[in-house]
This record gives C-alpha cells, structure tokens and sequence, in this order.
C-alpha cells in the first residue's frame, strides 16, 4: 500500500512535476508539437476557402458549421470570413508563440544546454517547470478561446488597434494568453543565460562553446530585453478593452458610423512601435537558434571543422543586437516620415550583413567534407537554400521604396514563411532528428525520413513560391476569398488551388515522420545503446552513459580541453576528437 | 543531485547564480517601464494640452493638492530600501534580532506606501477622475498601478523572508543571505521606479 503510492508520487514528480531539464524539455517538444499541428490544420482549412471560397469544407464542414454556430456566425459548413480572419490570426499566434518558439528555445534549448556545457541541470530547476506550466495555461487560454461568442482574437497575429480595441471578446483573451506567454518566456529564457554563464563546466571557456549554446544565449538575451515592451502593450490594450482608456484610440475615432464614446487622444501608432520592438528581434528568435542546430548537424556530416567558428559568433551576437534597431521597417507606410524610414532601411540593410557571414559559413563548411548524406543532414542541407530565398526576398521588403508596393501583399507572407517553415521548421526537424537517440536510445528510420525530407521540400516550396508572383502581382494578404474580389489579382488566381494542394500534400507528407516517431518510440530499447551513434564530439554526446539520463546527467562532471569542432584532426586514430578528450 | 554556484561565487563571473538571474529580471522590468515610459513620452508630445481636459476638466489641480503625499510616500519608500540594506547588512553580522527588526520596518514602510496610494486612488476616482477619462489619468493608473502590483509581489517574497522562510537561516546561512541580498535588489528598483514615476507624473505637469 505504502509502497504503491509512494510510486504515484514519484509517477508525478518524474513526469508531470518534475524539475529534470531533459523531462520539461520534452513536456515542451510535445505540447509545441500538438499546437504545430493544430497551427498547421487552421491553415489548411483557410486554404480551403482560399482556393474554392464559401463552398463546403469537406470532411471536417460539419465541425467549422458547429464552431460558427458556438461564436455566432452563420455557416452551412464553409468558412466564414469572421472565422477566417479568426484563423488566420491565431495560426500566427499558435505557430509563433506556441509552437515554434517553445519547440526551439523550450525543448531544444532546456534539453541540450545543460548537456552540451557539461552541466547537471539548469541554474533554477523550479522556475523551469514553472516556465513549462506558464506556458501551458496561456496555451489553454489561447485555445479556449476558439469557442468564446465572436470567436478567438481577429485583429491579425499584429493585433493593430484600434481595430483590435474594439473587436470581440476573443481578443482580451488573447492579451491575457500572450501575457502568460511572455512570463513564460521571461522564466526560461533567464535561465538558459544563467546556466551559460555560470554553470560550464570546468575548461569549457566561451571560444569552446557549441555554436547551437551561443545562438541559444544571444537568443535568450533577445526575449528578455524584447518580450517586455510588448507586455506594456498588452497591458495597455487590456486597459483600452477593460477600463475604456484611449492609448490607442485616437480623438475623433468614428466606428460604424459613429463617434466612439471614448477621450481619445491616443496613437495607433504606439502600438505599433512597441508590437514590433518585440516581434522584429521575435524573427531572430525563431531564426538563430535554428542555425545553431543547422550548425551542429552540418560539421557533424561533414566530418570536419565549422568553417569560420569565430565569425559565426561575433555574427550572431552583431545580429542580436542590430536586431534591436530594426523594428520600424515593418511601418513604412504608417507615415512616420523619410528621415524615420532612412534610418531604418539603413539598419535593415546592415542587419543582413551578418545573416549572409553565417550562411556563406555554412556553405563553406560543406567545401572539402566528407558529407554522409542522411536525415539530418538532408534537413540541413534542405535548410540552407530555403533560408536563403527567405533572406534574400526580404531585401525588397527592407527598402522603403518597394516596400509601398510590396507591402501587406502574398510576397510578404512568401519571405516569412520561407525563412520560418523550410528554414526554421526544417532546423527543428533536422534537430529531432539528430538529437532522437540522445533522448531514447534508437536512431530514427532513416528511409521514412528520407521520404519525409523529400516530400515536405517539394509541397513547402510548392505553398510558398506563387505566394511571391501574387504577391507582386498585387494579391492582399487579407482577402478571405484569395482575392476573387479583386480585379488586379485576377490574372495570379489560379496558383491559389495548387498551393491548398500543395498545403494537404504537405500534411500527407506529415505522416511518415509520424509514423516514424511511434515506431521508433515502441521499438525495443538495445541493452547497451551506443550513447555517440553519430560519432560526434560535443559533451552530450560523449561523456553521458547510455540514454535514457538519469537526473543529474553526467556520472563525473566532465573537463573540457579542446573546442567544439574537432573532427578529422591529423594524426589523431578516429576521425573525431571529442571535446573532452585531453 | 546539486546544482554549482548556488551558494559560493563562481571564480570567473563573481556571481553566484541568483544574483545573475535578478540582474537579468531587473533587465527585462527596465525594459517593461521603459515600454511605458515611452508611450508616456509619445502621448504626451502629442497632446495639445498636458494633462488633457476631458469631461471633469483638467486633473492639475488635483494632482497639486496630492504632491504632498506623493512626497511623504518617495521619502517612505526611500527609508524602506535604507533599512532593507540595513537588514541584510545584520545579516552579514549574523544579528538575527536586528535584522528581523529592519526586514520589518522595510515591510511596515511598504504597507503605508500602498494606505497612502489607496487614498490618492479612492480621491481622485471619486472626483471622476477614471482610467477612461483623459490619456493622462490613463497613464497614470496604468503606471502607477504596475508599480503597486510590484510592492505587493516585494511584500508577499519579504514577508515570506521575514515570516516562515527565516527557517533557512539555521540550516543554511549563506544561502538565506544570499537571498535577502536579491530580494534587496528587487526592492531598490521598485523604489528606483517611484523615484522616475514622482516627478513625470506629479511635477512635470
């Protein structure tokens, strides 16, 4: 009886509870993925009604009729354009906020830090599990949402007021979410930089860090310094919904025909400068510690040295700064006048700079190896190019001038979403993939991998690529009928089937890493799992025991002699040289 | 299992871990009020009139008859940081009497920081002064508001500290020091904001 519930307790505490770095980064790997995975349905649905508008949702029509009927829409099970505009700003909000960011500084950055500096757990194991849980109910709030009168936040993932000011309920909702969201962030991202900094261990000085433990600590430090002005926004826009204040409201707003009974006096503006003080260094967030998984796996499969480990560092910490002054290239058009924009196409062109050191490093790290061309690497290889059509097409974006017409148009959507889903999403899954047998002890399928790779490179680019010729041609982002209504956008229309197409393939395209996961999750553990199957040379790697840890991590606190990369040293027996080997 | 650097400094930063992690808490609320701030200078510049008049007239003369008290609470609050560094300077002397003695002023201080600002709030709510009236009053409520939120976070960690957390001290001095030393810190920013809040809410108007 004692002994029975005595194994409850330890049941929670291990699994539910627990302060061990590797369970609450793998709480947070399982929750991103799930809101990935309901991010990504909400867009399939909208390409429904993008490609064949106001027809019936097949499948899942009766759901969405339901849905509609629940926030007081009317639907005979197509998308309405209330529940459109709904989805589409919580797709961005779920994918951001939900399911990339705690995906990659969550599971990635509590999983591995730790191990990779040679540390037993995080600086502050207790505010970790508190970040984790933060984190799950502002997840849940975001989600309950869906089901409030006037459905969830509708305003855009931007939330602009003073259309934001005034919508349904779902938005207040959304600003408690999102602070919950911040706190969250705040917990873990101080964290993560305590335990660089002070918990390394011994030899392991800053030129000896894995690059992924640089750009995890340029990011942490972006979302502390970053994420807060944002919350005063927040707190702002609650007090213009809740106590009827006029931050954001100006005098003489009129809504429907009437004046607003509100002081005005207000800026809609000042929204918009705090919102993207947080959400320009928020790109980096999603993007930098993507190159540093894109880092380890491409010097692991070419069995030699990063190219250019210095400037790989000195450039991502000149990117998390410059990535501070760059916020105002998202608000050319808000007339905020010439001397403003100069400045910051300026600093936008600047910012690129260190963007193209790191990608050319990594280019030229391929140069001479002796590249194994499995998952992993496929992913990472996949990821340079992807991630070099994002940076390159938000050139245009970044200069004021083209910007007018660029603005708001499908080609904005098109250069996000390649330096965010075949570059960020295709890091993680890379990541995953090289970092599954540190967690369980098996080694993924690499044939469903293989196909998995494939696919989603082809459907990914087969979404995004017309967004960029409609989006030159004109088509707003906005139009919850893929621009039928709209003259110019007429000659560009047809590509909107072949990229819903293209969105429903890449969900197929979905299935066998899903499988794979399962399979692998089931298969029988080996006795002795090989802890280095990569054969690699970073701490996580070759001083744990066989996976799975136990709590504490290494057996004897391991000593660091050497850098990061040292694969194929001369004179040395094996091809790599593991960092602590002395 | 025990985490490093809990306690005793680390040789090449000279931290140990929770002075770090404050400093970079304390980072991200200078951002936060630097947020407010901000739209404190942005609406004020592009205000005709500072403060604005709105339905019950204009705040200013209200707002002069509570500088006194606004006064009164910058000096009160001032006096809590003094004795909360004194606390933990006791606490170096392992003085456990005086430290509970000065932890508990710090504390005192506190409460009448929020009696006082429960008056200046009822006064000018019932003058229909509201949130909702002008961009000022506004900013005002929001700002001050978040800064009463953070004294009252600082009296539930010190009344902890002061009350049933003090059990540390016997089993782990340092420790419990060490912890007294961060909670100061937060304390003396709490304070920090008043002292920007007092002038560019009540004088510079």
């Amino acid at each position: 009886m004692q002994d029975s519930e005595h194994h409850q307790e330890s049941f929670w505490r291990k699994y539910i509870f627990s302060t061990d770095h590797k369970v609450i980064g793998i709480q947070y790997g399982i929750t991103a993925l799930v809101f990935l995975f309901l991010g990504f349905s909400l867009m399939m649905i909208m390409r429904w009604q993008l490609a064949y508008p106001d027809t019936a949702i097949p499948f899942l029509g009766s759901l969405i009729k339901w849905l509609a009927s629940v926030n007081g829409y009317a639907s005979d099970g197509n998308l309405p354009a209330d529940l459109y505009n709904a989805f589409g700003a919580m797709h961005g909000t779920i994918m951001i906020f939900l399911g990339v960011v705690p995906l990659i500084v969550g599971a990635f950055g509590n999983y591995l830090v730790p191990l990779q500096i040679g540390a037993p757990d995080m600086a502050f194991p207790k505010l970790n599990m508190a970040s984790y849980w933060v984190y799950f109910i502002g997840g849940f709030v975001m989600f309950f949402s869906f089901f409030l009168p006037g459905g969830a936040a509708n305003s855009g993932w931007t939330s602009y007021p003073p259309l934001s000011d005034i919508a349904t309920i779902g938005q207040t909702y959304w600003l408690i979410g999102m602070i919950f969201l911040i706190t969250s962030s705040l917990l873990g991202s101080m964290n993560i930089i305590v335990t660089i900094i002070q918990l390394r261990a011994e030899g392991m000085t800053w030129m000896r860090l894995p690059f992924f433990i640089w750009s995890q600590l340029v990011t942490s430090f972006l979302l502390v310094l970053a994420f807060p002005p944002l919350e005063a926004a927040g707190i702002f826009q609650l007090m213009d919904r809740v106590f009827g204040t006029s931050f954001f409201l100006p005098t003489g707003l009129v809504v429907g025909g009437e004046a607003l009974d509100v002081s005005g006096g207000g800026s809609p503006l000042l929204w918009q400068h705090l919102f993207w003080f947080l959400a320009h260094p928020e790109v980096y967030v999603l993007i930098l510690p993507g190159m540093g998984v894109i880092a380890e796996v491409i010097t692991n499969n070419t069995r030699k040295p990063i190219w250019g480990y210095k400037s790989l560092v000195y450039s991502v910490i000149f990117l998390g700064f410059m990535s501070f002054l760059v916020w105002a290239h998202h608000m050319f058009l808000t007339g905020m006048g010439q001397g403003m924009s100069a400045f910051f196409q300026t600093t936008t062109m600047i910012i690129s700079v260190p963007s193209v050191i790191i990608l050319s490093c990594f280019m030229l790290s391929l140069w001479g190896g002796s590249i194994r061309f499995n998952t992993p690497m496929l992913f990472a290889l996949g990821w340079i190019p992807m991630f070099g059509i994002g940076g390159l097409t938000g050139l245009p974006l970044g200069l004021s001038t083209p910007d007018i017409h660029l603005h708001d148009t499908y080609y904005v959507i098109g250069h996000f979403h390649y330096v965010v889903a075949p570059g960020t999403i295709f890091a993680l899954f890379s990541g995953i993939y090289y970092w599954f047998p540190k967690i369980s002890g098996k080694i993924l399928d690499e044939r469903l991998g293989k196909i998995h790779f494939y696919f989603s490179f082809i459907f990914m680019n087969g979404i995004f690529f017309p967004m960029f010729i409609q989006g030159l041609a004109g088509v707003s982002r906005r139009l919850a009928d893929g621009g039928a209504s709209y003259a110019h956008a007429q000659g560009v229309l047809q590509y909107n089937e072949f990229m819903s197409y293209s969105s429903w393939l890449l969900a197929i395209a979905q299935i066998p890493f899903i499988i794979n996961l399962i399979k692998t999750i089931i298969q029988k553990t080996p006795d002795d799992p090989d802890p280095n199957p990569w054969n690699a040379t970073t701490v996580e790697w070759t001083d744990t025991t066989s996976p799975p840890l136990g709590h504490g991590n290494f057996e004897k606190a391991p000593k660091i002699y050497r850098g990061p990369y040292e694969y194929s040293v001369p004179g040395d027996s094996k091809d790599f040289t593991p960092q602590t080997q002395n | 299992m025990e985490i490093p650097y809990n306690e005793e400094l680390r040789e090449d930063t000279g931290l140990y871990n929770a002075k770090l992690g404050i400093w970079l808490f304390l980072a991200s609320e200078v951002m936060l009020f630097g947020g407010l701030f901000s739209a404190y200078i942005l609406l004020r510049t592009g205000a005709p009139i500072w403060p604005p008049i709105g339905e019950h007239g204009s705040i200013v003369h209200l707002l002069k008859d509570t500088i006194p008290h606004a006064t009164f609470n910058t000096v009160v609050l001032i006096l809590s940081s003094v004795t909360m560094v004194m606390s933990w300077v006791a606490l170096k002397q392992k003085n456990i009497s005086k430290f509970k003695i000065y932890l508990g002023t710090t504390l005192v201080c506190a409460f009448i920081f929020l009696i006082v600002k429960y008056f200046e709030y009822s006064h000018k709510i019932h003058e229909g002064f509201v949130p909702a009236h002008d961009t000022y009053m506004a900013l005002y409520f929001t700002m001050t508001g978040l800064h009463v939120l953070h004294i009252i976070g600082g009296i539930i960690v010190l009344a902890y500290l002061w009350g049933p957390g003090i059990k540390m001290w016997n089993s782990e001095p340092v420790r419990f020091t060490n912890r007294i030393e961060v909670a100061g810190l937060y304390w003396h920013f709490v304070d920090l904001v008043w002292i920007f809040l007092f002038p560019v809410l009540y004088l510079l108007n």
